[in-house]
């Protein structure tokens, strides 16, 4: 008698737990800070699970993961660090999905006196211009991209004594939106975001004139709860997920036969 | 390993220990014999950087020296480029963010020489200055350098202010604290981990120097 109780109430639990909303950590790229944001939520609305956040620099995130840390999903600014992990066994391979492409844009805080529309690039040579912020291009994805731009357009040798580092994309907006530096090279999310659409103009840097900065998410292996790891991954494949990644400037994933 | 970015890390240590030096003596001095029923308020201040995280101190000092802040519209006037991004930034962001590991304990020495030995120099006539200088100051022999040793080892390893105003500049603001961090961000664990070894002996090596002398191992 006493089993079958016991029985009862394991199977009981067990439903439970199957039922019960799960969470998952997604370690993300700042520069979706705003766009997952808004991603999860729904995904949150709609299926009624959690998922929490963490924004940093991909960079940090791979020596996380390569160091035991237990995220669910990665979404890495560089399709690199994903490669590296699934190369390594600590990723899920078949998971490695490319989720987008960002852009680059040159941006100046709303009391600039610099016209991006008219001056183009030629902004960035403007004797007003004393500092130029660009990501650090040693190893953040939006920072390689700037240089690659600055210098197929012949302004890396002009520009170079000028340019400051941030260590990420958003520490780099914050060097020109607060005034320190003059203009700087952005994230087009960045750009668009509700924090910053008010605090200056951008203008896009011709897409032509860097490698397409290819963003990329895998599961990684010590991933907790890999089931809805991929149910959320699935999500952000849908329609509604795209569009609101193209909101935020990310064009869609190359389409892949 | 970046040579470049150490030297730099020295000289801005060795410049700001020098001159927290000169104005921790006087603040100090202050601080461990004032009598002013607000004294309080100006010990909170000066302990603040022990407490704040570097984000915030950071965060301020990039909007102070900014063209939007007033001191920073002055700076700009003055000198013709912001202090943001420059050695000179670094020096003066380093003075607020290890002033007091200098002033501390350049306190708790002059706080603790027995107060008969300077009334005695009083009485005899010398000026209060030559009273701190001749018996105040070789009293608190252990206590200044352990003040001047703590902001130099402090300022040497200083990352968040430094990345927060510094903006990465080789041979200007990269200190080696932020070419460590470039290089594990680069994946170069190796190379950041040979810098990061040296520091950490440095910084054991000068820690050992200021317990040794506080220790009386060898008669200073």
């Amino acid at each position: 008698m006493k089993t079958w109780r016991l029985c009862v109430l394991l199977l009981l639990i067990s439903v439970l737990a199957w039922c019960a909303p799960g969470e998952i950590t997604v370690a993300a790229a700042s520069d979706l800070t705003f766009a997952l944001t808004e991603v999860a939520h729904r995904f949150e609305l709609k299926t009624g699970n959690r998922v929490k956040l963490a924004f940093g620099s991909s960079g940090n995130f791979y020596a996380q993961i390569q160091n035991g840390a237990t995220f669910d999903v990665f979404f890495s600014a560089d399709v690199d660090y994903p490669r590296r992990l699934a190369a390594s066994g600590l990723a899920v391979a078949p998971t490695l999905w490319v989720y987008g492409t960002g852009r680059i844009v040159l941006w100046v805080p709303a009391d600039s006196p610099l016209s991006l529309g008219k001056m183009g690039m030629k902004a960035l040579l403007d004797p007003s211009v004393q500092k130029i912020a660009i990501a650090n291009p040693a190893h953040a994805p939006y920072g390689r991209a700037a240089k690659a731009a600055l210098e197929s357009l012949k302004l890396y040798d002009q520009v170079r004594d000028k340019l400051v580092f941030g260590e990420n994309i958003s520490q780099t907006a914050q060097f020109v939106a607060s005034g320190n530096a003059q203009i700087g090279i952005l994230a087009l999310s960045l750009a668009v975001a509700p924090t910053m659409k008010d605090k200056g103009t951008y203008w896009e840097i011709p897409t032509d004139s860097y490698p397409p900065i290819e963003q990329a998410a895998i599961i990684p292996t010590a991933a907790t709860d890999k089931p809805l790891a991929r149910a959320f991954l699935d999500y952000v494949r849908t329609p509604e997920a795209q569009a609101i990644l193209r909101k935020y400037g990310f064009q869609p994933p190359p389409e892949k036969p | 390993m970046n040579w470049q970015a150490l030297a730099l890390s020295v000289k801005l240590a060795f410049i700001v220990s020098v001159v927290l030096f000169l104005i921790g003596m006087p603040i100090a001095y202050w601080i461990a014999f004032s009598r002013w029923r607000w004294k309080f308020l100006v010990e909170s201040v000066v302990a603040l950087p022990l407490v704040l995280p570097p984000t915030v101190l950071g965060f301020y000092l990039l909007v102070a020296m900014g063209p939007r802040s007033p001191l920073g519209r002055l700076w700009l006037r003055a000198f013709g480029h912001s202090l943001s991004f420059t050695f000179e930034g670094l020096v003066v962001a380093s003075l607020i963010y290890s002033l007091p590991f200098t002033v501390q304990p350049f306190a708790a020495a002059f706080r603790s020489v027995d107060q008969q030995l300077a009334q005695a120099s009083a009485t005899l006539g010398i000026s209060l200055l030559m009273t701190f200088a001749r018996v105040i100051v070789p009293l608190s022999y252990a206590g200044i350098v352990t003040g001047l040793v703590l902001s130099f080892a402090h300022t040497l390893g200083e990352f968040g202010v430094v990345l927060m105003v510094g903006g990465n500049i080789p041979g200007v603001t990269r200190t080696v604290s932020i070419d460590i961090y470039d290089q594990v961000q680069s994946l170069n664990y190796i190379a950041a981990n040979q810098t990061a070894l040296l520091l950490l002996a440095v910084s054991f090596l000068t820690l050992s120097v200021v317990y040794a002398v506080n220790r009386k191992v060898w008669a200073l």
